[in-house]
């Protein structure tokens, strides 16, 4: 019998290699390069007026982004207020309860799908049911959006975390004559308790940039965001309209806010890794 | 396997089942009666019409090849495995003269007279007095005061309380694998339980450990029911008054320890015991 080459296995051994560690230059060049460019345009715009005052006219000076702001923190902080009690109680549904039954097959069939629906499907869906319906545009309308988006995520993490709690702490604690509710609660939460934690984080974080289902949902507005029930102000939807503007001052304050979500999705991005790290030692 | 062995098994395995003698505990004393007990998962049968009496304040020793279903058999005496949807049991499994299995019967309270201690240790994610406590917590109202003097005691009698009287609030997590077991062991003691389940509890820690587990298993019986799953043979000889030969699901024969390991009456519990199979 005639043996393989060994020149030719090696070869292409260091090709994989090669090929591999390329690709991950590529994505780490392209990734160094987006956090370059938007620290260096949106830099300039950002001072503490930018935190507090609102928009300039056209062409006019100073100015700046702070109902925006105000508006994101409020709808992201209503998605998370609506969409994590629900995500967790689904995960906790799928992991500690019907993780064998049918009902519970179709539930996590059905998560699978919600995750995967672009999120301008989202943002159509609760414009036809609650935009038409209201009559017009509201901060509400936004933040159900966003919520939608945060469900699949937070039910989907909730259940794979619950499920790496091992069978034998729930035995133990059934064992000493702990009703269900309480070892769920009480145990297999505390056990899991930093990977909740990070899945809510990333999931806040991924709806905390979604600009497709505020479109037609909470739509924008130039003013402070008084009250919820009407059109409000937020940073995606503002650089959208700002970039795409021919005036540089709206330019340069869509840079801004751009920097600002980049910020506050990695900061989120790296508290989350910071706290499932201190899980695992 | 060679060829005698193999012959030797097909031996013992045609083997007619004898009845499990039960002589050795005199009948009304026992703490708990097993009777005709048969367990299965889905569609398969783990366990065939067990019958064995558990007498009080002694060791009981349940030995057997692994997947004899000496584990699945005790897990049956607190219902434990009515977490999992598609496993049940049939029979009659007689605590005190009540039958366990009765729906009626309140499991919480079944779970605080029968205590249990698993395989690995599983210290909760929390200090090691609130492990302790955990149990307390549940069936007890007891001040803060009292709390505390019962969670000592129970890391007296687990003999685990001279080294972590000082490290109370350290979490359970941080002890040695062997410290974590007599942890689970005085979580269960605590809630003063009549009957200690083990199922296996030294398979997972170190010869060190084991034997001061098996020591304080000596200490407890004065005190509690134990039952103790064991794949050890020289454990179940040492520590054990009586012992159950499990094989294929089945109470092959169940008696006094001394006899079983001196005199089995049949022929697979000897081939098990002089380890011929296993």
């Amino acid at each position: 019998m005639k043996l393989k080459s060994q020149r030719r296995r090696r070869f292409a051994d260091v090709m994989l290699k090669v090929t591999a560690f390329l690709s991950a230059v590529i994505g780490l060049f392209f990734l160094g390069w987006i956090l370059l460019v938007v620290i260096k345009q949106g830099a300039a715009a950002i001072d503490w007026s930018f935190f507090t005052k609102l928009p300039a006219p056209p062409g006019g000076e100073g100015g700046g982004l702070g109902n925006a702001i105000l508006g994101t923190l409020y709808m992201t902080l209503l998605a998370a207020v609506v969409g994590v009690p629900i995500g967790i109680l689904s995960g906790v549904y799928l992991s500690e309860y019907g993780r064998e039954s049918r009902f519970g097959a179709l539930v996590r069939f059905t998560i699978n799908v919600m995750m995967g629906i672009p999120s301008i499907i989202m943002g159509l869906f609760i414009y036809t049911i609650l935009v038409v319906t209201m009559g017009h545009f509201s901060g509400y309308a936004g933040g159900l959006a966003l919520a939608l988006l945060i469900l699949p995520i937070v039910a989907r993490t909730t259940e794979d975390m619950l499920s790496l709690v091992p069978h034998s702490l729930r035995e133990s604690a059934l064992a000493l004559g702990a009703p269900r509710w309480k070892v769920t609660l009480g145990i297999v939460f505390r056990a899991a308790k930093n990977g909740l934690i990070t899945g809510v984080l990333l999931a806040v974080a991924r709806v905390s940039g979604e600009t497709a289902p505020l479109l037609f949902t909470s739509l924008n507005s130039p003013y402070w965001p008084t009250s919820m029930s009407e059109p409000t102000a937020n940073l995606t939807v503002t650089i959208f309209n700002y970039a795409m503007s021919p005036y540089a001052n709206w330019q340069q304050a869509a840079w801004g806010a751009s920097l600002l979500i980049m910020i506050a999705v990695l900061s989120m991005t790296i508290l989350a890794r910071f706290i499932l790290r201190g899980k695992q030692e | 396997m060679n060829q005698s062995t193999a012959d030797a098994i097909r031996k013992i395995e045609q083997q007619s089942d004898t009845t499990a003698n039960f002589a050795s505990v005199p009948s009304g004393q026992s703490k708990i009666s097993v009777r005709n007990l048969s367990f299965f998962y889905g569609d398969s049968q783990a366990l065939y019409d067990n019958s064995i009496e558990i007498a009080p304040q002694k060791v009981t020793a349940i030995i057997g090849p692994s997947g004899c279903g000496k584990s699945t058999h005790i897990r049956v005496y607190n219902r434990v495995f009515e977490l999992y949807r598609d496993q049940r049991a049939t029979g009659e499994v007689f605590l005190d003269g009540e039958n366990i299995l009765k729906p009626s019967v309140d499991i919480i309270e079944l779970r605080r007279k029968i205590g249990m201690i698993f395989q690995k240790p599983t210290p909760f994610p929390m200090s090691v007095f609130d492990n302790v406590a955990y149990g307390l917590k549940l069936h007890y109202r007891l001040n803060k005061q009292e709390t505390e003097g019962r969670v000592e005691s129970a890391l007296k009698s687990a003999a685990l309380w001279d080294e972590v009287k000082d490290d109370l609030h350290k979490p359970g997590t941080a002890l040695s694998g062997g410290q974590q077991q007599r942890l689970c062991l005085a979580r269960a003691v605590a809630v003063e339980p009549e009957v200690l389940l083990m199922d296996e509890p030294t398979s997972a820690v170190d010869p060190v450990a084991t034997a001061k587990i098996e020591e304080l298993v000596e200490t407890l019986k004065e005190d509690y029911t134990i039952v103790i799953v064991t794949h050890n043979m020289q454990q179940a000889a040492r520590i054990s008054d009586y012992a159950a030969f499990f094989y294929k699901g089945k109470v092959i024969e169940f008696g006094d320890t001394q006899q079983i390991f001196t005199n089995p009456k049949n022929k697979r519990t000897e081939g098990y015991i002089t380890g011929r199979f296993g």
